[in-house]
């Protein structure tokens, strides 16, 4: 049995960082991801990472900036101490060997991104995120004291009789033998669940396993109904173009040729926030002023060729590639698409869970920071500040504790269920018809727009899925590489996250960030300027509340 | 009547069968990727097909394979122009194995690990600063961050290791991709361990000098990192800028290499291997030790190169200059002459044959 004092699970930026901070308390620490390392999905964070590092800018004007783009949803004590602790973790990073963009003195650039009230998002081209991954991978590399087990699928958490951490079940998807492993302190950094939306710009892994692990085994989610439609992705494919675009002076039109942001906020116009942009776009579309394919248009050639060339360069390709348009001489049409979820697992200020020494960092992990909308380039900031935190939270909560022996009868339990999901023959639908079924349902009804008719036709479906995911059956009946039970076991976790989703979307009645409730369309602080929490109790799923803190911004009005 | 084929390599360790070709109808419009149709395939028809996949947009660097013989990755690989280069071919099919010059785990799923991952560890692939790092930022060029991006930009699909015609002679050839990782630190001017990089890297049989300039990973690379331009620059630092004389002649081999054409134009074969030896003098390598060392084992080959007939003692001894040679000597005049080494980088440049002649003759300072 491996036994590690700190067991990090995924190894995006969260995951990365969270091992790397660990590491640096000392003792043994693991991290083990489904997919290699530098595939994770932190690569898609183009824009870059915002922080207060100027001397004219400071860490409240930020943190007032996330709290009003929070639609007052986000805790303001957390989000304190992201921005205050940004500019330090900018710096390590730039330590590290992040290739930063620079101004013409060799010190840090910096690029507008929306929702900010000053210029303060620092990047590399628009592969922040990628070039990031990759620095704290070379870290990883350098770190013997960190065990990389990459291609591992982790399928249940396990904790002792008194309900502590206590490690692991995991498959090595390279043979397909299970594994019990034991640990001090597990961090989920499991990432987002945007396949639970079709379209997306997520990319295929990101299915919200750690977020339904978690809730298993009785963790509260919190805030799940807040998940962000990006403004600009491909229509079709939900393929993401940077908002670094806006924020290097691209501009929406309608198919009437209109500027209309110029209605919906004409100060900060493309750079209001994403829930207003989205929102903004979607009304035209549907009130008939969009183009033919549901889209509106952003219009890039506004920006000098050789700036896009050294800024921009990602979504020329991904133009050229993946819509047939040269972004430097065209409009491209975009639509608002499902992009990232400001929920998740309820943690504190060090990413501890309600589960004793179950820590969660990232997008998996609800902070909360973002609240109801989350800024641009404050998702990487996240992920590596509470990454960091909830490392060397965990190695030193582990320092006073013993290894744990978990019971071997958990890894039995899941070998068996899982040796029954691949021997499943019969006439259930196949994986992928569910999966889009899902992704379509949650698209239609838990969307910019919300209703409780659409969201009650939405829970049926979704519950509906989960019974028929019990049934689907498989054609790969193999150990090494078996990508299809895989699909199987993240389509069970997918529909979870579905279900908490929209569970909490039904609750809120209201309009704040990301939930506008076309049934409820304002924001409603005497009512709903609270938390919304799902927890499984037993087998059904039960709302709670929580508080929102507040530290010195009153809720007023938000206009951008 | 599917609008597409699909011939895809199967291979299932598990089976103790050996690998075979299956086919697959794909139903889909021909912008979309040859990825979107194996997951077709997978979803409506067979779910055991193995592939690595997750971004869809050519970012994660999973779905490196090789298409119609190319290697490539499949999620920017249009289907409809895939079929189009297949038509010549296999009846249209567009045809898809897993990438080369690396183990096949299964199906399409390659062991990266066995092969790149540990090339990229042999190029101490961290930042070594000298000393702790300054209080603020390290202030840096900002041509220099930019031109070190190029090397960043590379997404480890392995798609290069694939292509690289020197790894499939030389399976211990470093490669493309794990050298471009080492010049994103001998770039860097953080990095404090520059000239024992580049010794490491000059004085490995395997390293930069084991690279044949075949152009095959800039090919096939998706990610515009150019991986032999790196190599190339690694080799002009090392012999330029900090004279690393090698024992696998590298150095030498690049002085003759100019001398000769800077003589005559064109290149003096026989003289070439011997003036390698010398660092680019005929005169040293047959005076000096190592020189002599060098070129005693050459010996047999050239004797062997005059019995069959392909050098002619007349060709060995005499080389006729260029009519031009003056023009020839003038380009060099004009090179060297400059401060700064020219040297091409999409980040700074952006592509080529677009508008804006001003901003297209980018220049990068290597110091």
């Amino acid at each position: 049995m491996p036994q590690h004092d700190v067991l990090v699970i995924g190894a995006g930026l969260a995951g990365q960082r969270a091992a790397l901070a660990a590491a640096e308390e000392g003792g043994s620490i693991g991290i083990l991801s489904k997919v290699h390392p530098v595939r994770s999905h932190s690569n898609a964070a183009q824009g870059g990472i915002n922080a207060a590092l100027d001397a004219e800018d400071s860490w409240e004007s930020h943190a007032f900036d996330t709290v009003k783009g929070s639609d007052y949803l986000g805790d303001q004590d957390a989000i304190e101490i992201m921005c205050r602790e940004a500019p330090d973790e900018l710096l390590t990073l730039e330590h590290l060997g992040v290739t930063f963009h620079r101004d013409e003195t060799g010190h840090l650039g910096k690029r507008a991104f929306g929702g900010a009230s000053a210029a303060r998002t620092y990047y590399v081209a628009d592969i922040t995120g990628q070039a990031i991954l990759h620095v704290l991978y070379e870290q990883l590399m350098k770190h013997d004291e960190v065990y990389r087990y990459e291609e591992w699928f982790t399928t249940a958490l396990v904790q002792d009789e008194d309900g502590r951490m206590a490690g692991a079940v995991t498959r090595n998807i390279r043979d397909g033998s299970m594994e019990l492993f034991a640990a001090k302190t597990v961090i989920l950094a499991t990432g987002g669940n945007g396949q639970v939306y079709t379209p997306t710009t997520n990319a295929l892994i990101c299915t919200g396993d750690g977020i339904a692990m978690a809730y298993r085994i009785g963790a509260p989610l919190m805030d799940m109904e807040m998940v962000q439609y990006h403004p600009t992705t491909l229509a079709g494919l939900g393929l993401l173009i940077t908002e670094g675009a806006r924020g290097e002076g691209a501009q929406l039109y309608n198919a009437e040729g209109d500027r209309f942001m110029e209605k919906y906020a004409p100060n900060k116009m493309e750079l209001a926030s994403r829930d207003v942009v989205s929102r903004a776009e979607q009304t035209e579309i549907n009130e008939g002023r969009g183009f033919e394919d549901g889209t509106v248009a952003l219009d890039i050639t506004v920006v000098p060729r050789k700036r896009i060339h050294e800024a921009l360069r990602e979504i020329v390709n991904v133009g050229r590639d993946f819509a047939g348009v040269d972004i430097t001489n065209e409009p491209i049409h975009i639509k608002p698409g499902n992009h990232y979820v400001m929920g998740g697992v309820k943690t504190d200020t060090n990413g501890l869970t309600s589960i004793p020494g179950l820590y969660a960092a990232g997008e998996c992990a609800c902070v909360s920071v973002h609240g109801g909308n989350r800024l641009g380039a404050n998702s990487l900031l996240d992920t590596l500040v509470f990454g960091r935190r909830a490392g060397e939270h965990a190695a030193r909560a582990g320092k006073s504790l013993g290894m744990p022996d978990p019971s071997t009868a958990v890894l039995r339990d899941e070998e068996e269920r899982i040796a029954k999901v691949v021997a499943r023959e019969g006439s259930g639908r196949r994986v992928a018809e569910l999966r889009a079924e899902l992704g379509s349902t949650m698209d239609k009804y838990c969307a910019v727009f919300r209703d409780e008719d659409g969201l009650r036709t939405a829970l049926e479906t979704v519950r509906r899925l989960k019974e028929e995911a019990e049934t689907v059956a498989l054609d790969d009946k193999g150990s090494i590489f078996n990508q299809d039970v895989l699909a199987a076991l993240e389509l069970q976790f997918m529909i979870e996250n579905a279900e908490a989703i929209v569970l909490s979307a039904i609750e809120r009645r209201e309009s704040r960030g990301a939930q506008y409730r076309t049934d409820f369309p304002e924001r409603n602080d005497d009512d709903w300027l609270k938390h919304i929490n799902v927890a499984v109790n037993g087998s059904e799923p039960e709302i709670s509340y929580s508080e929102v803190t507040l530290t010195q911004w009153e809720p007023e009005e938000r206009k951008y | 009547m599917a609008d597409y084929t699909l011939k895809i390599r199967r291979f299932n360790p598990e089976s103790g069968d050996a690998a075979y070709w299956q086919d697959f109808g794909i139903d889909l419009p021909p912008e979309r990727s040859v990825l979107d149709g194996i997951l077709q395939a997978k979803d409506r028809e067979d779910a055991s097909i193995g592939i690595r996949c997750s971004c869809r947009a050519a970012i994660c660097g999973s779905c490196g394979v090789r298409i119609n013989g190319k290697s490539r990755l499949a999620c920017n690989t249009r289907i409809g122009e895939a079929a189009a280069e297949a038509a010549a071919s296999n009846g249209g099919a567009v045809v898809v194995e897993p990438m080369g010059n690396m183990p096949v785990l299964k199906d399409l799923i390659v062991d990266m690990d066995a092969v790149h991952w540990k090339k990229v560890q042999r190029v101490v692939p961290w930042l070594l600063p000298e000393g702790p790092p300054p209080d603020r930022e390290y202030l840096v060029p900002a041509e220099a961050m930019i031109d070190v991006t190029q090397s960043m930009a590379c997404i480890h699909c392995g798609v290069c290791v694939s292509a690289c015609l020197s790894l499939e002679v030389d399976p211990d050839f470093i490669g493309p991709a794990a050298l471009a990782k080492a010049y994103r630190f001998v770039g860097d001017p953080r990095d404090g361990a520059t000239e024992e990089r580049l010794a490491d890297l000059a004085e490995d049989p395997h390293g930069i000098y084991d690279c044949t300039h075949c152009f095959a990973c800039i090919e096939v690379c998706p990610k515009d990192v150019a991986p032999m331009s790196q190599i190339m620059r690694l080799r002009r630092r090392a012999t330029d800028d900090f004279e690393i004389k090698d024992r696998n002649n590298g150095y030498g081999h690049e002085q003759a290499f100019t001398t000769l054409i800077e003589k005559y134009g064109t290149l003096h074969e026989a003289q070439l291997l011997p003036r390698s030896f010398g660092d680019g003098s005929l005169l040293k390598s047959q005076i000096s030790p190592h020189g002599l060392k060098n070129l005693i084992p050459a010996a047999p080959t050239a004797i062997r190169g005059l019995v069959s007939g392909k050098v002619s003692p007349r060709k060995a001894l005499t080389h006729p200059k260029l009519p031009d040679q003056n023009q020839v000597r003038r380009i060099f005049k004009q090179i060297e002459s400059k401060d700064e080494r020219l040297e091409l980088n999409l980040y700074i440049v952006g592509e080529a044959g677009e508008g804006e002649p001003e901003e297209q003759v980018g220049k990068e300072g290597v110091e």
